[in-house]
């Protein structure tokens, strides 16, 4: 069984229909990149695989688990699914180590001592066990989302999503961010990635899902996809994205 | 105008020189007013109604700093029943129920519209309208709820907007790591909202400080006379402002520092954004 499965899922912003019937799946330890122009609908996707957007139609349905149904237990869910956002959305109140334990300690009903020991290995993982007690201010952006994912994967999570999580990176602190990534892609994580990084999708993606317009246009191996692509909107997509000269193109 | 052309010969004074003789006269100004005042004043007599030294001496004797400590009190527990009503109003206002949105928004206009000393006044009247009707901790507890229930208005408008600085992508890293609703706000957003409201808050609290005066309306016993009822008993008794002047040397020695601190705090928010 898929660890996540989307069935016909439709999501609209007023009059702005954003996904117009989506179907796909997720299997376990499959690393999947989403990519796909601005306004896509590709980061509405995730968002809607642990319910933060409330699709108008549709099932999503995580680890057998059918989540758009109202008497699903939503909290107990999402503690099992880590997100990483574009804008990292640490707690600026709370010091790195704090900002990996509170969930830790309050949904998971860890001990604290627990809780510490789990935060400061997955800290460890991301580089940054030298930064327990710094806060979120005193970090660089990059030292920032690795926080942000060390946060998540201190839940213990079955899948990580991750919403553009280098977008919002100055050039020379991506390549960090997306070690880290890489290194959990290894280790047999499912993940969900949206992103604008064409060359970690070709290298970590064992799949890619180009959308535009809320379809899903296209989607298979990324040597294909990226490689070869066969519809002319991802061809298109591709070309602006890869080509350097694009500009020219306006 | 200036805008004449170059040909035009320019007439009087540069801009400049206008600027130093324009500051020159309010200099004169100033030091007419000032020779006048010190010539024209009775300064014994002034002195001797607002400044008596042996008025000041026994104005201390009399306990102006028992009543200094009553401010504080009264102020105190207002600013505590201020905070925790004006957190549970705001959260009200902020409800997805909308009941709670109207009756937090009703009692938030309600007092907020209204002086302070009618409710002061209408708290003084409610042993006579109920009768037997007893308030416990006399004269705290009548105080502290007169005091604390206009307060609370005042606080959660500054607390709602707060909670509202919060960015949203706090409550949506919150959820997503599975926090109840609750949660999120007891662990995430309150403790951020209330690092926001800080320096309106303390403002808040002088204000309080400055409206525990309207406590002589309720009419306490006179061992609860805090500043101004015990100032302004004291200045009866002597047919003499020095009491006064006393109790608001005081006043000032709290609200002053606090508005310093109100000050540093607004500083530091500044350069933290």
């Amino acid at each position: 069984m898929a660890l996540v499965e989307i069935k016909n899922l439709h999501k609209s912003f007023g009059s702005n229909h954003v996904l117009r019937g989506i179907d796909f799946t997720v299997e376990q330890g499959e690393v999947v990149c989403v990519i796909g122009p601005s306004g896509s609908g590709k980061s509405t996707l995730l968002r809607c695989v642990n319910l933060l957007e409330v699709p108008q139609q549709g099932e999503v349905i995580v680890r057998g688990e059918e989540i758009t149904d109202p008497d699903c237990h939503l909290d107990a869910a999402r503690a099992g699914i880590g997100m990483v956002f574009q804008q990292f959305n640490l707690f600026p109140h709370l010091s790195v180590l704090a900002n990996c334990t509170v969930a830790q300690t309050t949904v998971l009903r860890r001990k604290a001592s627990e809780a510490e020991q789990v935060a400061r290995a997955n800290l460890d993982r991301v580089g940054l066990n030298d930064k327990v007690h710094a806060f979120p201010a005193q970090l660089s952006g990059g030292q920032q989302q690795r926080v942000a994912i060390a946060r998540a994967l201190s839940m213990d999570p079955a899948l990580m999503l991750f919403d553009e999580p280098t977008s919002a990176l100055d050039p020379e602190l991506v390549g960090d961010v997306l070690t880290v990534m890489r290194k959990l892609a290894l280790e047999g994580m499912t993940m969900l990635v949206v992103t604008h990084e064409m060359a970690f999708a070709r290298e970590v993606a064992d799949r890619v899902v180009f959308m535009d317009g809320g379809v899903i246009v296209e989607q298979g191996p990324p040597a294909e996809v990226i490689g070869n692509p066969q519809e002319e909107r991802t061809q298109l997509f591709l070309r602006r994205v890869l080509d350097p000269t694009h500009v020219q193109d306006l | 105008m200036s805008t004449q052309s170059d040909t035009v010969v320019r007439k009087g004074l540069s801009p400049r020189k206008r600027a130093q003789r324009s500051r020159l006269i309010q200099y004169a100004v100033l030091v007419a007013v000032a020779l006048f005042a010190l010539f024209s004043a009775d300064w014994g007599q002034i002195g001797s109604v607002f400044f008596k030294p042996e008025f000041i001496k026994s104005t201390f004797q009399d306990g102006v700093l028992q009543a200094l400590v009553k401010t504080l009190e009264y102020t105190a527990g207002a600013f505590v029943i201020g905070l925790a009503g004006g957190t549970v109003l705001a959260l009200m206002r902020l409800s997805s129920v909308g009941p709670y949105r109207w009756l937090a928004t009703a009692y938030i206009e309600f007092f907020r519209g209204l002086p302070a000393i009618v409710v002061f006044i209408a708290f003084s009247l409610l042993p006579l309208a109920f009768e037997g009707m007893t308030i416990p901790w006399d004269p705290y507890g009548v105080v502290w709820l007169a005091l604390g229930i206009v307060a609370a208005a005042y606080m959660a408008e500054v607390i709602r907007a707060g909670i509202q600085a919060v960015p949203k992508g706090q409550i949506e890293a919150a959820r997503s790591l599975g926090m109840p609703p609750g949660l999120a706000l007891r662990k995430i957003v309150l403790p951020q909202a209330f690092r926001i409201v800080l320096p309106p808050l303390t403002n808040d609290l002088i204000l309080l400080v400055k409206d525990s005066s309207l406590v002589f309306m309720i009419g306490v016993a006179a061992d609860g006379y805090e500043l101004t009822g015990f100032g302004r008993d004291l200045a009866n008794t002597y047919s003499n402002l020095t009491p006064i002047v006393v109790c608001g040397f005081c006043y000032l020695i709290i609200t002053l520092p606090l508005g310093i601190l109100v000050r540093r705090l607004e500083a530091r928010a500044e350069k933290s954004r």
